[in-house]
């Protein structure tokens, strides 16, 4: 079997707005394998979201191929897309975007209510999440009784519960201090290296990039062939 | 699956202000409509019962009323000894020659005054009509200037109590007595005899109507015909209980307008529950993009804030049901259309009125709730998680 989680031919993007047209992203060509962890970099406004969002499919690209799990993103309907999201894809926010009335084991649970699960199972696997990221304390506590890490680890525990193929982060640990980034970052490393999770990671920091298995980079709208890091981009510290 | 109903109830309670507002402007709605209503079915209760089945009404012809009627003592003299007339235990026709005209009595409530039935009849007339009881005191004596008064006049005006005196007519007349009836109508009605009445308003040989009963329902429907359909007669013969029925008309009104005032104010809520989704949907705009991300589909965002509105208006259903449940019972007068006098009863606010103006609520909440529930799942992702 094919163990491509995200192919794309020529995957671009382009935003118009009034007579202004910006190319987010051109002609990207990308494979991701399955149980690869990538940080994906570049300077700020160099479409690192851009593509994130078109894999997540919550953005439609203005060209080129998509294909996520052997899936066509293009011919699916727009509640088949809410049904795959769920299936398939785990999405973490850099603002965690956790339900503020719901507990943390709550906002677990939301996504099973999608499945065929009932109220007793999708109790246990999302209690069975928040003990993954270490949370199992917290179960009843709503978010604002939590600190900025402990949202995200909440919120990474909802993005896993489903068992989705794909982890998509959109910088995850950019609202936290170093402290909690580098434990949300052990977690994101531990679901790559013990559950095999496919994560796909946008960051600033270098540091966070090291967790990763492989690191590439956009610049202006183009994704650099791998190896390869913007001519003005600091040399990684290793 | 739905987004769990869970979400909608706290986000309702974190918002409280803003939702109990929004509620009582629903409950105001609600409870215009419900008091018009309790008006109405009250004053069906009071005139449904009302009536003898047997018993038949004769007006002039041409006359909607009692009290519009002129009925000639002749007239009453020949049709009195009729075929199929009932007897009373002395062998007299049960059949009541009576004068019925309108006073006015002052009262706290009304210091303006309110307009009273007077009754004037004999002895057999008051036979006839079993279901009144002493409650007080004692019948009038016929030739004397004696009234006998329904409960709820005796309840509403400070003047019509036993030992007291009321000026109408050429004089004063005693109060002696105070009757009740199931029969919710008769019971603002001031009985006096009829001889006595007749003089005082000069009509001793033209008067109001008159009361028969038949021996059986077959002579009662032939009675009907034959003295309706009687030229020379010239008289409107009516059985007692429709006639009585007819006077819950003068609901009728009442009913529109409230309906009316409720229907403008209902629009006002529909704006008002509106107003306040639109706002919770521009509020919460990020977690809409985040379940969406999570897999749930517009329709499931559509369902879920739309339920919401509901819910709101449900909790404005309720107090509008609580706002109105003290008027249940109240005792109230209504002048009605076809007597010219007041008629006493009771709101009424049955489990029916409830549901209705439940469901009126909850029309308004999905009217409301429609359109931003409609924005809410019409958003795209990344612009709704964008917003803060
Ligand atoms: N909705 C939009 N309309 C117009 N232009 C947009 C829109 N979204 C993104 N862009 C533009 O597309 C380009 C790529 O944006 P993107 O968000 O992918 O950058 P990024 O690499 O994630 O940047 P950052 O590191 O600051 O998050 C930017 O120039 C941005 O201004
Ligand atoms: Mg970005």
């Amino acid at each position: 079997m094919d163990d491509v989680v995200i192919r794309t031919r020529n995957l671009s993007k382009e935003y118009v707005r009034d007579e202004f047209r910006v190319v987010a992203l051109k002609n990207a060509n990308i494979e991701i394998h399955r149980g690869e962890f990538i940080a994906l970099m570049g300077p700020s406004g160099s479409g690192k979201s851009t593509l994130l969002h078109l894999a997540a499919a919550m953005d439609r690209p203005s060209g080129g191929d998509l294909e996520v799990m052997g899936s066509q993103l293009n011919s699916l309907s727009d509640s088949e897309i809410a049904r795959w999201r769920n299936r398939h894809v785990g999405f973490v926010f850099q603002s965690f975007n956790l339900i503020p009335v719901l507990t943390a084991l709550e906002n677990v649970e939301l996504p099973l209510k999608l499945t065929h699960l009932k109220k007793g199972e999708r109790m246990q696997h999302a209690a069975t999440a928040l003990k993954l990221v270490g949370l199992d304390d917290r179960m009843g506590h709503f978010p604002r009784q939590l600190s900025g890490g402990q949202e995200q680890r909440v919120a990474i525990a909802r993005a896993i519960v489903t068992d989705p193929d794909i982890l998509l982060c959109d910088e995850p640990t950019g609202n936290l201090d170093a402290r909690s980034a580098s434990e949300v970052l052990t977690l994101l490393s531990r679901l790559n290296k013990e559950f095999g999770k496919t994560i796909v990671m946008v960051t600033h920091d270098p540091h966070a990039a090291h967790f990763a298995t492989k690191v590439r980079y956009i610049d202006k709208g183009e994704l650099l062939p791998e190896g390869q890091a913007p001519e003005d981009w600091k040399a990684l510290p290793n | 699956m739905a987004i769990p109903l869970s979400y909608n109830i706290r986000n309702l309670a974190v918002r409280k202000t803003t939702t109990v507002m929004t509620a009582l402007g629903i409950a105001l709605t609600v409870a215009v409509l419900l008091a018009a209503f309790a008006l109405v079915d009250g004053l069906r209760v009071a005139f449904e019962s009302s009536g003898h089945p047997l018993q038949i009404l004769l007006t002039r012809k041409g006359s909607d009323s009692e009290l519009s009627s002129n009925f000639a003592r002749t007239v009453f003299n020949e049709l009195k000894y009729k075929q199929g007339i009932a007897r009373s235990a002395k062998g007299e026709p049960l059949a009541s020659l009576e004068m019925v005209t309108v006073i006015n009595l002052v009262s706290q409530e009304f210091p303006e005054g309110s307009n009273i039935n007077v009754r004037g009849l004999t002895p057999i007339g008051l036979e006839m009509r079993e279901d009144m009881t002493l409650k007080q005191g004692r019948w009038f004596t016929p030739g004397r200037r004696e009234v006998t008064i329904g409960n709820s006049v005796a309840k509403r005006f400070p003047d019509a109590q036993i030992g007291k005196k009321l000026k109408f007519g050429r004089g004063e007349w005693d109060v002696v007595g105070v009757f009740e009836s199931p029969q919710l109508a008769r019971n603002s009605e001031i009985l006096s005899d009829l001889n006595q009445a007749a003089s005082d308003f000069e009509r001793t040989d033209v008067l109001s109507s008159a009361l028969i009963r038949a021996t059986d329902a077959v002579a009662h429907q032939a009675l009907i015909n034959d003295l309706g359909y009687d030229t020379r007669l010239n008289v409107l013969a009516r059985s007692e209980k429709d006639y009585f029925e007819m006077q819950t008309s003068s609901g009728d009104l009442v009913r529109y307008l409230g309906t009316f005032v409720a229907l403008i104010m209902a629009i006002g809520s529909c704006f008002a529950a509106m107003n306040t989704m639109y706002a919770a949907v521009a509020r919460r705009s990020k977690e809409i993009g985040t379940l969406r991300i999570l897999g749930f589909s517009r329709r499931a965002i559509l369902a879920s804030f739309l339920l919401e509105s509901i819910l709101l208006s449900l909790l404005g259903g309720l107090f509008g049901i609580l706002l109105v449940l003290p008027l249940s019972g109240i005792t109230t007068g209504i002048g009605s259309s076809v007597t010219f006098a007041e008629v006493a009863f009771q709101l009424h606010v049955s489990p029916q009125i409830m549901l209705k103006g439940m469901v009126f609520a909850l029309f308004m909440g999905a009217f409301g709730g429609f359109l931003p529930a409609f924005s809410a799942a019409r958003k795209q992702i990344l612009v709704a998680l964008r917003q803060v």
